[in-house]
């Protein structure tokens, strides 16, 4: 035990925080604040649990692209790369409003109009304007609960036809039920690259789905999808219908592949594991081993023992 | 100590190693109640005189050497490595014998191939008040780069431990006390689906008095295969079926909609 305690004390504050910050971000989806409570408890130090605090929360709360509610319940804003301004401020292209956000408390504290640098050029709103009316509409249809929003992420300053552009269609849905032990979320990211030049939109989606259900042990899980597709480059509206139509089609087919991958798990994946039942579908005879080494010495006198 | 379990029930379980090793060096002063509360994915050791796997777990280390149930042997040699008395050794070999043919049995196709499916080990040591501890370990690698029959998994393991402390026999009959922890990870990966990872650890205890009159071994396998299935269904039913329930909440199957659709 001494020499472990030594180890220990070697431990560098640096090392305490790595490893903190660690335990946060493979936090599941909803449970960051659990872990905190309980990573405080263990560090027993404020000043190492702070700064884990501080690079982890910002971190997870982009990955998971957590959601918002402004103070003025005018609308929400999702956490996300594409929507940064900088650590604490994000765009909420919709209302054009900027979040401040406390990371650690996981709120929005308040908001502010955003500059014209911070916003697309007329030109490029119209497209990203068109697409967000199309993906609202999906998402109240497919998700119970979910949020999502259309950022430019390249050439926003694109004023007429000519040049390329980035739109960046984000989704996400969480359920947190800790009464239930369950939580979960879906997140997906849509990347529509408008080629000018080719006349094609390009898109690239990245789908990603969580579950932790905790009653009496701890199962998790963790599924992730990458697909491509693309259309051609329209007007904004014919250009926000198909590709709409195109993030449909694919995550409805995640979701189906999903259900097949669940389906398939008793007969056929499970069992590369652990049968439900031995082939012979009895129970093992525990009260008559005896057979079991007369069978052996048989086999060992036949030089059959298998040589493994 | 309670807030590094709570850590541990929300920390994904295939990165559980990574976890207790990182709760190890936060928290030597616990290590010895982190090292027999967690459980962690079993390693295995290939026993120099009789070229078989046996399995590695807190109940045959002492320093860094482990002994093997096959030979009864340190691995690394060990000088004063505590063995478990003549008799309970004779017990242990025949608990080991069995053992593997009942991992065989729920295993294979077949009952005549001997250590294709899996590995097992069993460990008996004595306890302070006149009874016994029995360890049974199993370890699956269902990968079809194992033993995966089937093929579809890309990676899969099946990860079981029973601990049955059996008290002294008393007119005939003895008490059992079986924990049973079973650590499972799955990962299925194809193109149309990407990839699909299911893991989980549960643990779960059963107590029971039972007539000694056919043998202890043969009250422990029945309590054990018992739970087993019992585990195996809770983690298909109940904990994958949650986490399925969970998906179809979030996005709820196509069918559905269209059936809610006139409605709205």
């Amino acid at each position: 035990m001494s020499d472990e305690e030594e180890t220990a004390s070697q431990l560098t504050d640096k090392q305490k925080m790595e490893i903190a910050k660690w335990f946060l971000l493979n936090s599941p989806a909803g449970e960051i604040q659990y872990v905190a409570r309980d990573i405080r408890a263990v560090l027993k130090n404020e000043r190492v649990y702070r700064a884990a605090v501080a690079e982890a929360f910002p971190l997870y709360n982009k990955a998971h692209m957590i959601c918002l509610e402004f103070p003025d319940r005018s609308g929400e804003v999702i956490v996300s790369s594409f929507s940064e301004i900088d650590k604490n401020e994000y765009l909420d292209p919709r209302t054009a409003q900027v979040a401040r956000v406390d990371h650690v408390k996981q709120v929005c504290e308040d908001a502010r109009p955003a500059n014209d640098e911070e916003l697309p050029s007329s030109y490029i709103e119209e497209y990203r304007c068109a697409l967000d009316a199309e993906i609202i509409k999906y998402v109240s249809e497919a998700y119970p609960k979910g949020v999502c929003s259309v950022y430019c992420a390249n050439g926003k300053d694109v004023e007429e036809p000519g040049s390329d552009f980035e739109l960046v269609v984000l989704i996400s849905a969480a359920r947190h039920s800790p009464q239930n032990f369950c939580n979960g979320s879906w997140r997906s990211i849509w990347h529509m690259e408008f080629k000018d030049e080719l006349q094609i939109v390009e898109v690239r989606g990245k789908l990603q789905v969580g579950a932790h259900y905790f009653e009496e042990g701890n199962v998790q899980l963790d599924a992730k999808h990458e697909c491509k597709d693309s259309t051609i480059f329209q007007s904004p509206d014919d250009c926000a219908v198909s590709l709409t139509t195109i993030i449909r089609h694919h995550e409805t087919e995640y979701l189906n592949s999903l259900q097949v991958s669940y389906s398939n798990l008793p007969d056929t994946t499970f069992k590369d594991l652990r049968r439900k039942l031995p082939v012979t579908r009895t129970l093992f005879p525990w009260h008559n081993t005896l057979q079991f080494s007369l069978t052996r010495d048989i086999q060992k006198n036949l030089g059959l023992e298998s040589s493994k | 100590m309670e807030a590094a379990m709570g850590l541990m029930r929300r920390v994904p379980p295939k990165h559980s190693e990574t976890a207790l090793s990182a709760l190890l060096s936060l928290l030597p002063q616990h290590s010895s109640d982190l090292l027999s509360q967690v459980d962690q994915p079993l390693q295995v050791l290939c026993d120099v005189d009789s070229g078989k796997e046996f399995i590695l777990c807190e109940y045959n280390r002492d320093a860094d050497s482990y002994r093997s149930p096959w030979s009864n042997k340190y691995h690394p040699p060990l000088d004063d490595g505590p063995y478990p008395s003549a008799e309970l050794r004779k017990l242990e070999i025949e608990a080991n014998d069995i053992f593997a043919i009942y991992c065989d049995h729920l295993n294979d196709q077949t009952m005549d191939r001997y250590y294709e499916g899996g590995i097992s080990s069993v460990y008996i040591w004595e306890d302070e008040n006149e009874g016994f501890v029995a360890c049974f370990l199993i370890k699956k690698d269902g990968a079809k780069t194992a033993h995966g029959k089937r093929g579809c998994l890309q990676e899969g393991s099946w990860d079981a431990i029973h601990v049955i402390e059996v008290g002294p026999v008393e007119d005939e009959t003895a008490r059992y006390c079986l924990t049973s922890s079973v650590m499972l990870s799955l990962t299925t990966n194809n193109d149309s689906s990407g990839t699909f990872n299911l893991s989980g650890s549960i643990r779960r205890q059963m107590n029971m008095e039972l007539s000694v009159a056919e043998g202890h071994l043969c009250n422990m396998g029945k309590m054990i295969e018992e739970m087993e299935s019992k585990l195996r269904n809770s983690l298909d039913q109940v904990y994958f079926g949650k986490t399925k329930e969970m998906v179809c909440t979030l996005r709820p199957p196509s069918e559905i909609i269209e059936m809610r659709l006139p409605d709205s």
